[in-house]
């Protein structure tokens, strides 16, 4: 168990200093999906299912997808800059140097008395058999029906990101010609 | 000499019970890096997703409970025909094992309170007995639709690119600044 | 994409599989781990995986894009159509408590209780992930319309 659990996040930092090296950008795109691919793994090792085939199927599958089709419509390459990124490299090291501080006090990892397994109180587990009659998934539970409210929330940010979609990209037939021509214009 | 053994000692306890933290913010800063170092757009994008993906990873771990499972609740307990509700105090004893297991808590209260109790107070009163240890649940619920949502934004964030692109023929941040100058 | 045999017969093998698995993942979501959120991307990626290797034009006439922008609101109006009518049946909003019945809820066949039709809460979660389901299906599918129809449009 252990030794997947190390094999799978050695992965992970690999393919996320890939991903951050790479030039080629249709290579990053596809490290990017192997990248949610292992986080759904893991996910998996860590008792959570319902996140983990979430992961796969939007990380490896529906982003990617987007990822590529956006690259056929732009350029498959970034451009390269020869200066060494010394002052985000500075930055970064400073943010993670201050964050891992941070965990030294942490519960540990699996840790049943950890705060986030105390508060709110747990028995919602067990409450959630009575009060659902017997619906077996407390994720759906608390996601349809505690949580109901945040969920059309969540529900109506992603149709207004659909729309917002739709109104930006969708393409009138008649100002087909004149966004052709200005591209030519600036390119 | 024995110090620095009890010392190394500690440091395994500790990287054995925080390693996941620590990937989780390597990951994290990998994001961040390529967020302010590129200046490809779609770059940035890819970056804001790498971020993304570690923050849901972060609230995974930390839902994690050691020899747990998935908070799935046996189905074949969750439909028994015999209904008696003499099972109730034995179902409040179960499930205050449960609590203590997890931690030294205040007692359900409410267990009971349930329209149909009797079915799942029999499910539960087997469950406690069996001592099955879920993970948390909650972390999965807030992940599960931030994922949604964050491809959702980042679909909105690739139109824009498109957008720009074929108004400012590059998706580099620089080249698109130096052409605002200019206009 | 026609020009690669092996591509097109395995995912014509593949996506009903993906379908049912996606449908699955829907109605299954409250015993097994699952919900209207990867079931709408499962059934969602099932679509696109047939637009990318068949074309887009195959993808539309399976799935018109008048129809999916239709059921991005559908979805959402769903899931506050099922709020409204707990309200209107004299609950609070999304109370499915007052969806409860009790119109054939078990039925007893040689000794065993068998569970009919759900009852409130089940009933309830069951709408609502119906609505979930049905607007993430249609918001990732009309987003890669957007995107792949901009590809042909450019051309």
């Amino acid at each position: 168990m252990i030794y997947i659990d190390i094999i799978i996040l050695t992965l992970l930092a690999v393919t996320a200093v890939t991903v951050a090296r790479i030039r080629d950008l249709w290579a990053a795109v596809m490290f990017t999906g192997i990248y949610s691919f292992l986080g759904a793994s893991w996910m998996l090792l860590l008792d959570a299912p319902d996140v983990a085939f979430t992961e796969a199927a939007v990380g490896a599958g529906i982003s990617t997808v987007l990822l590529l089709v956006t690259l056929a419509l732009t350029s498959k390459t970034e451009k390269t800059s020869t200066s060494v990124p010394f002052v985000p490299l500075l930055v970064v090291i400073g943010t993670g140097a201050a964050l891992i501080y941070g965990t030294l006090d942490m519960p540990h990892f699996g840790d049943p008395s950890a705060p986030v397994h105390t508060h709110p109180n747990p028995g919602f587990v067990e409450r959630s058999q009575p009060d659902m009659h017997g619906l077996p998934n407390v994720v759906t539970a608390v996601l349809a029906s505690y949580r109901g409210y945040d969920t059309l929330g969540e529900t109506a940010v992603i149709f207004t990101a659909g729309i917002g979609v739709l109104l930006i990209l969708r393409r009138e037939k008649k100002s087909a010609n004149t966004d052709d021509s200005t591209t030519e214009g600036t390119a | 000499m024995s110090n620095d053994l009890l010392q190394l000692a500690m440091t395994a306890e500790q990287f054995k019970g925080l390693y996941n933290y620590w990937i989780v913010i390597f990951l994290m800063m990998t994001g961040f890096f390529i967020v302010i170092s590129r200046k490809n757009m779609i770059k940035t994008v890819i970056g804001l997703n790498i971020f993304q993906t570690s923050v849901f990873l972060l609230y995974i771990t930390m839902g994690k409970v050691n020899n747990g499972t998935a908070p799935i609740l046996r189905p074949e307990d969750a439909h028994h025909d015999d209904h008696s509700h003499d099972h109730a105090d034995e179902a409040d004893h179960a499930s205050q094992i449960f609590l203590d297991q997890i931690a030294d808590h205040t007692p359900a209260q409410n267990v009971s309170a349930g329209s149909e109790p009797a079915i799942a107070l029999e499910a539960l009163a087997e469950t406690g007995t069996n001592d099955v240890i879920y993970s948390n649940p909650l972390p999965s619920v807030l992940m599960l639709t931030a994922i949604v949502v964050g491809i959702a934004t980042t679909a909105l964030a690739l139109a824009l690119i498109v957008r720009i692109r074929e108004d400012y023929g590059t998706i580099e941040e620089d080249e698109i600044l130096i052409l605002d100058r200019e206009s | 994409m026609n020009s690669f045999p092996i591509v097109r017969i395995v995912s014509k093998i593949l996506i009903p599989y993906i379908v049912l698995f996606g449908l699955y993942v829907q109605f299954h979501g409250d015993f097994g781990p699952g919900g209207g959120f990867q079931a709408g991307v499962i059934l969602a990626s099932a679509l696109i995986l047939y637009g990318l290797v068949f074309g887009l034009p195959a993808a539309k006439a399976v799935a018109p894009p008048w129809l999916v922008e239709k059921f991005i609101a559908l979805g959402v109006l769903v899931y506050a159509g099922t709020g409204v009518a707990t309200m209107l049946l004299g609950g609070n909003f999304l109370d499915y408590d007052v969806l409860e019945h009790h119109f054939l809820t078990e039925i007893t066949v040689g000794g065993q209780t068998l569970h009919m039709l759900p009852s409130g809460q089940h009933l309830g979660i069951f709408l609502v992930e119906v609505g979930v389901g049905i607007t993430v299906t249609a918001v990732m599918l009309m987003i890669f319309y957007c995107f792949a129809g901009r590809e042909t449009a450019s051309e």
